[in-house]
């Protein structure tokens, strides 16, 4: 009885003496002592941001081949191959908390690992290719650059990393939209279009409003988030609105008013419905994106294991030679 | 047919391989077996569309008819293609991939080898910088190979199926025709006579590696150079092309 006192009154210690670390804004590095729960809320993010990574490789994928010139078709497979390098770059900081890439990826197929709803929405016209960038990784960025100074290191510096990138894919969404405004009435129609469908679910991707948060109390107190969700959002309203105007597009919210007292956007009401709908399952790609991966890692597993037997093989001769 | 009509269609035809082959490996995005072989693959189709930019736009120019990079890969059809029929096959499973790969990045690592001492210094520059290039696709698939052939009885079968299915289509990569005899003469196109032996040593060599054997020579296919495709090509440029089709006035 004696030592389960001595161990709960030594993690009391230690916790309390993790939160003051984490208050006096030092961060946390793998090998630290971290509470289990700050440890599951980490593994839990960091394995949701990577599978977005990576499923987000799939809406994109689906214009490679048919993107209209061979810049643009450059273009989109280096930024491809970028969300792929960011989803590699965040497996391998999740595994620093103990989990590895073969687990998450198991939790992504079961259901249990979630990742960002975003990609639940298809990507149906070329127009897409330029909002996905300029929208979706404009607001990623705003979300990103606020967790460059999350508490645990291995995270913060991921993300570092990972801004310097998307920026240059929120411009060059930007370009092929303002590319498309410049150009025919069909052109034009295809940009206000994709618009239209990914200017919403843009700003679902900043989670409920701050009232309805579920994971967000311990989530500040350890700093591994610093900005509402609601303070995120209107930040990139704020941004884009001004760049929809310069090309021409508008807004799809007839509530959008810049608001002079405020000195920010009022914006109208997001459709919470349609939120928890794409979350439960029913967006329009959930099904699609999941069984994608599910069957591409199936159909892959005999090269895997081939790779696996050979070095096996491999290893086995070196020794006998020794 | 003149120097510099010869010089076009041999840099089309180069230009062509490097678009179609790309073209097959951008496929590959988020459909690779792990994510990192994902990265490789998009990697190459990177390299590839760099090369077609380089040879197209400086095919365009020997043309002299103002037809840009962009103008020679999404308006021309099918039969206007001068690809070799191996680039366009279908990517089949990995191992469909990875011999097809070998296949050619053997060939393309002595072929600019030699080409960096081409007379044509535009085509000697675009060698110098694609050899680099090639020497990493061929460790790549030439690795791949080995370890899919010694590795699994699974991927032993797979593997030496691709490199079945594959083989006819190899003897086409040396074939000559007016326009090479007319370009070597003048000192700025390759013998592919000169290459054939070498290609199939190293070939032999990687199988050997692998455990797998090497088909008899059979019937190869051929058709390219008169531009008669398989029927995959088709397909190929249909999707590739469409938007420039379906929008002929519009700027992207």
């Amino acid at each position: 009885m004696d030592s389960i006192q001595d161990k709960l009154s030594k993690d009391e210690a230690l916790l309390a003496k993790f939160e003051e670390k984490v208050q006096a804004g030092e961060s946390v590095e793998p090998r630290d002592w971290m509470p289990e729960a700050y440890r599951k809320h980490l593994v839990r993010q960091m394995s949701q941001h990577a599978h977005s990574e990576v499923i987000g490789m799939q809406p994109e994928g689906n214009w490679v081949t048919r993107a209209p010139s061979l810049r643009a078709k450059q273009i989109l497979l280096a930024k491809i191959q970028d969300e792929g390098g960011h989803g590699l770059y965040l497996y391998s900081a999740a595994e620093t908390l103990g989990i590895s890439r073969k687990e998450m990826i198991e939790q992504l197929h079961t259901g249990k690992a979630k990742y960002s709803n975003i990609f639940n929405y298809p990507s149906l016209t070329w127009a897409d290719i330029g909002a996905i960038g300029w929208l979706v990784d404009g607001a990623a960025i705003v979300n990103q650059v606020s967790l460059q100074r999350t508490s645990y290191a291995p995270y913060s510096r991921a993300m570092v990393r990972i801004c310097k990138e998307e920026s240059f894919h929120q411009r060059q969404g930007y370009e092929i939209m303002a590319q498309m405004m410049k150009g025919t009435a069909e052109q034009r129609e295809m940009a206000q279009d994709a618009m239209n469908r990914w200017w919403w679910p843009s700003l679902m991707m900043f989670g409920p409003h701050d009232t309805d948060s579920p994971h967000s109390a311990d989530a500040f107190r350890w700093k591994i988030k610093r900005h509402t969700n609601d303070e995120l959002r209107q930040k990139f309203i704020d941004k884009t609105v001004q760049q929809a105007e310069v090309i021409g597009l508008t807004v799809p919210d007839p509530d959008l008013k810049w608001n002079e007292q405020k000195g920010c956007y009022d914006y109208g009401e997001i459709n919470w419905d349609e939120f928890n709908r794409v979350i439960r399952g029913d967006g329009p790609c959930n099904k699609q994106r999941l069984e994608h991966h599910i069957r591409v890692h199936t159909e892959g597993a005999w090269v895997r294991e081939a790779a696996e037997a050979y070095k096996n093989k491999n290893e086995q001769q070196s020794i006998n030679l020794n | 047919m003149t120097k510099q009509e010869a010089l076009f269609k041999y840099t089309l035809r180069l230009g062509d391989n490097a678009l179609i082959l790309s073209q097959r490996l951008s496929e590959w995005c988020s459909n690779a077996p792990f994510i990192e072989e994902d990265l490789a693959l998009t990697n190459f189709a990177l390299d590839m569309i760099g090369r077609s930019q380089a040879l197209l736009k400086y095919a365009g120019e020997l043309e002299g008819l103002n037809r840009t990079e962009d103008m020679l890969a999404y308006r021309r059809s099918e039969r206007q293609y001068y690809n070799n029929l191996l680039v366009e096959q279908p990517n089949g499973d990995f191992a469909v991939t990875m011999v097809r790969q070998l296949f050619i990045s053997v060939f393309e690592k002595y072929y600019y080898t030699e080409m960096q001492k081409s007379s044509d210094e535009m085509l000697a520059a675009i060698a110098a910088k694609t050899l680099k290039e090639v020497k990493y696709h061929l460790a790549h698939a030439e690795d791949w190979v080995i370890r899919l052939g010694d590795g699994t009885g699974e991927s032993h079968y797979r593997t030496q199926k691709a490199i079945d299915d594959l083989w006819m289509f190899s003897g086409e990569l040396f074939e000559m025709d007016e326009v090479d005899s007319k370009l070597i003469a003048e000192g700025i196109a390759i013998d592919l006579d000169k290459i054939r032996p070498l290609w199939k040593a190293y070939i032999a060599n990687v199988f050997n590696n692998g455990a797998l054997q090497i088909p008899q020579d059979g019937y190869m296919q051929t058709g390219s150079r008169q531009g008669i495709h398989t029927e995959y090509l088709g397909h190929l440029l249909s999707e590739m092309q469409y938007l420039q089709r379906a929008y002929p006035d519009a700027q992207w």
